[in-house]
């Protein structure tokens, strides 16, 4: 939802995109606008911490030069950046967005301004988690590609060089779909594309004097007024008790009476 | 002018001091990331298998060698050393968070950082130091301190190990007790007498690799609780080491103890504030779920009140054990915050695994739920590294020096 890292590849930096999610447990707000998110504690989305982890990688592998965190958010965002860091990105970006405009940052806002700095970086290379685990919209990435006119390898669970292209591995739904795409591409971040590592102590402690600029959506000239109103925010039903029953025969009449079948 | 000067010293004093409250009341950034780091890590990797490592009386080699990759096996290590070259404050919140995972991992991390490596890169040479603490912080080996002797603990000044110089070499003869780590350890320090006239003064610090001729362990301790962390007594026949092994002047033995102890008191409490939090823990999540005369039990007030004691047990050991921290990385005297805090933090361990057992009723009984097991770790945070007793007497010296005439 907030947050995103580009990473680039190649000659430039690599930014990787870091959302920050609450952690459980969640509530409705009462007037059905949205949750609650007032005193929630929230961390990085976890995909996009893997995303984090393969820029780093690449940066290890010596196929990138310079990895940038980016994230987009209120102020504590910039822990989440902090995170990023002490994983081994090199520096940090925070977007910050606050407030109302913060509420309604969506996908396409946050990909519009992920395009405007991976354009003003000279990225090579955007790498995202494929969703948020919040709102799930797994637009991002996409929306991100598209804007900048750029090949995408979205579901990614394996990325590897193939002399100036990217062979990327996706995990779809009926398989394993293998994908070579041109530089400069935006990637997405599957579960199985790496395991994040643990930020070592010295890292976090060099972390500290890593630098993160700020700046606001406007100086990107990056419009952020949302397309969308959100009408209403309910949670799930309560789940009813079930019923046993002896047969086949019960079930399925049951079920007629139900009118499921 | 000299006013003014003192006004800006009494503002810097002032300054200095609100930042160092507020550490108190809200971890620096770093020290917060390292918290969520240490916590995810022990989530993830230690909590899963705590139960087990207890069973099977296993040591966590896998884990200590994470660790040891992360730099929490030599927290206060400078870089150029290989370690993490970060303060005591940070040293008790990954301490706590490991030990709330599994609390065996704790000890054999607390051990390594202030017991073993502690005394080294405080009174060690260049060369000791690049030989016995660099290797030492990477997991692949940890150290143990070998004070205890199975006829004196608390009584550290009676020691019977003797150490007699034989040409260029130091010969050890001796037992020493209760020896954590001791089956996995790749060397330790030793106190021994080197001048039994002197009293507690002839008492000399030396440094033995492990294994060594002369050197052997006892059988592994039977405990009921640390049951992953090895503990045994470690036998000195004629052990021989070069000269160059003894720690620190002849004779600052038993300072070098005593000194090491008030740091490694720190790491205990946290420790034990760790065992206390997983306690908590545990009980309120069951509190919320269990239900009984048709609420979830946590509305009655019985439990409420245990819970709320459980908590502020908490907090108050946890807020003494970062004072002790902070004091001593501003390198102020710290000895009676660190004696209060491994009082308070040891004894609300037992206290809030006691109360967690009550509060999940049968279930607490049982090995299906941790609560028993924080119930049997929490037990020893009260006797080792100073018994509560021996706090008591230290926090009392302490109190009596202020108020001297």
């Amino acid at each position: 939802m907030d947050g995103q890292a580009i990473e680039t590849q190649g000659r430039s930096e690599s930014l990787s995109r870091r959302a920050r999610i609450a952690d459980r447990p969640i509530r409705v707000k009462p007037d059905q606008s949205g949750v609650v998110t007032d005193g929630v504690k929230h961390s990085m989305n976890p995909f996009c911490e893997i995303a984090v982890e393969e820029a780093v990688k690449m940066k290890e592998k010596k196929l990138i030069k310079e990895v940038v965190a980016v994230s987009c958010g209120p102020q504590q965002a910039q822990e989440t950046i902090r995170t990023a860091l002490a994983m081994g990105a090199d520096r940090g970006i925070h977007v910050e967005v606050t407030g109302k405009d913060y509420e309604n940052l969506g996908p396409l806002q946050v990909a519009k301004i992920f395009a405007a700095l991976a354009k003003k970086e000279e990225a090579q290379l955007v790498i995202l988690g494929k969703q948020a685990i919040d709102d799930d919209c797994n637009q991002t990435g996409q929306m991100t590609a598209a804007l900048l006119d750029w090949p995408q390898g979205t579901f990614a669970s394996e990325v590897t060089m193939e002399g100036d292209k990217l062979k990327v591995v996706r995990e779809i739904d009926g398989g394993l779909e293998t994908i070579k795409i041109n530089i400069p591409a935006v990637l997405t971040a599957d579960l199985r594309l790496n395991t994040p590592r643990y930020a070592t102590l010295p890292n976090i402690m060099k972390a500290k004097k890593k630098k993160i600029a700020n700046m606001k959506p406007a100086d990107l000239s990056v419009d952020i007024v949302s397309r969308l109103e959100v009408l209403k925010v309910e949670e799930p039903p309560q789940r009813e008790a079930g019923m046993k029953v002896e047969t086949v025969e019960d079930l399925v009449a049951k079920l007629k009476e139900g009118g499921t079948i | 002018m000299a006013a003014l000067f003192k006004a800006r010293k009494a503002l810097a004093l002032c300054v200095n001091g609100i930042r160092r409250l507020s550490q108190l009341a809200e971890l620096p950034e770093t020290h917060q990331i390292l918290r969520q780091t240490c916590r995810d890590y022990a989530d993830r990797e230690l909590s899963p298998i705590a139960g087990r490592l207890d069973k099977e009386h296993s040591y966590p080699g896998k884990q200590i060698l994470d660790l040891g990759a992360m730099g929490v096996m030599a927290i206060e290590v400078p870089e150029d050393l290989g370690g993490a070259g970060m303060d005591y404050l940070a040293y008790s919140v990954a301490m706590e968070e490991i030990s709330r995972g599994c609390a065996s991992t704790g000890v054999v991390v607390s051990v390594n950082n202030s017991l073993y490596i502690g005394p080294i890169l405080k009174f060690g040479t260049e060369e000791q130091k690049n030989e016995w603490i660099t290797p030492f912080s990477t997991g692949e080996k940890v150290g143990c301190f070998a004070l205890s002797e199975p006829g004196n603990g608390s009584d550290a000044g009676a020691a019977s190990t003797l150490a007699h110089q034989e040409g260029d070499e130091w010969v050890l003869n001796g037992t020493k007790a209760w020896i954590t780590n001791s089956w996995d350890a790749s060397a330790t320090v030793v106190f021994a007498t080197t001048d039994k006239k002197l009293k507690h003064k002839g008492i000399s610090a030396f440094l033995i690799p492990m294994p060594h001729p002369g050197l052997s362990l006892g059988k592994k301790e039977d405990k009921l609780g640390i049951r992953a962390s090895s503990t045994a007594n470690i036998i000195l026949e004629d052990c021989r080491i070069p000269l160059s092994n003894m720690l620190g002047p002849r004779g600052a033995g038993f300072k070098i103890a005593m000194q090491t102890l008030d740091s490694g008191r720190i790491g205990i409490a946290s420790q034990a504030l760790g065992i206390a939090q997983a306690s908590l823990d545990c009980a309120a999540d069951y509190a919320h779920k269990r239900c009984a005369f048709g609420s979830p039990i946590g509305k009655l007030q019985g439990i409420q009140f245990k819970l709320a004691d459980m908590a502020v047990a908490i907090e108050s050991a946890r807020l003494l054990t970062w004072k002790a921290a902070s004091l001593r990385d501003s390198q102020k005297p710290f000895t009676k915050e660190a004696a209060m805090a491994k009082l308070a933090a040891s004894e609300a361990a037992t206290f809030c695994s006691h109360q967690a057992i009550q509060i999940l009723g049968g279930m607490g009984y049982v090995t299906d739920m941790p609560a028993e097991r924080h119930y049997r770790d929490a037990r020893i945070t009260e006797i080792y590294e100073g018994t509560s007793e021996i706090q008591r007497l230290v926090i009392a010296g302490q109190v009596l020096k202020e108020y001297q005439q």
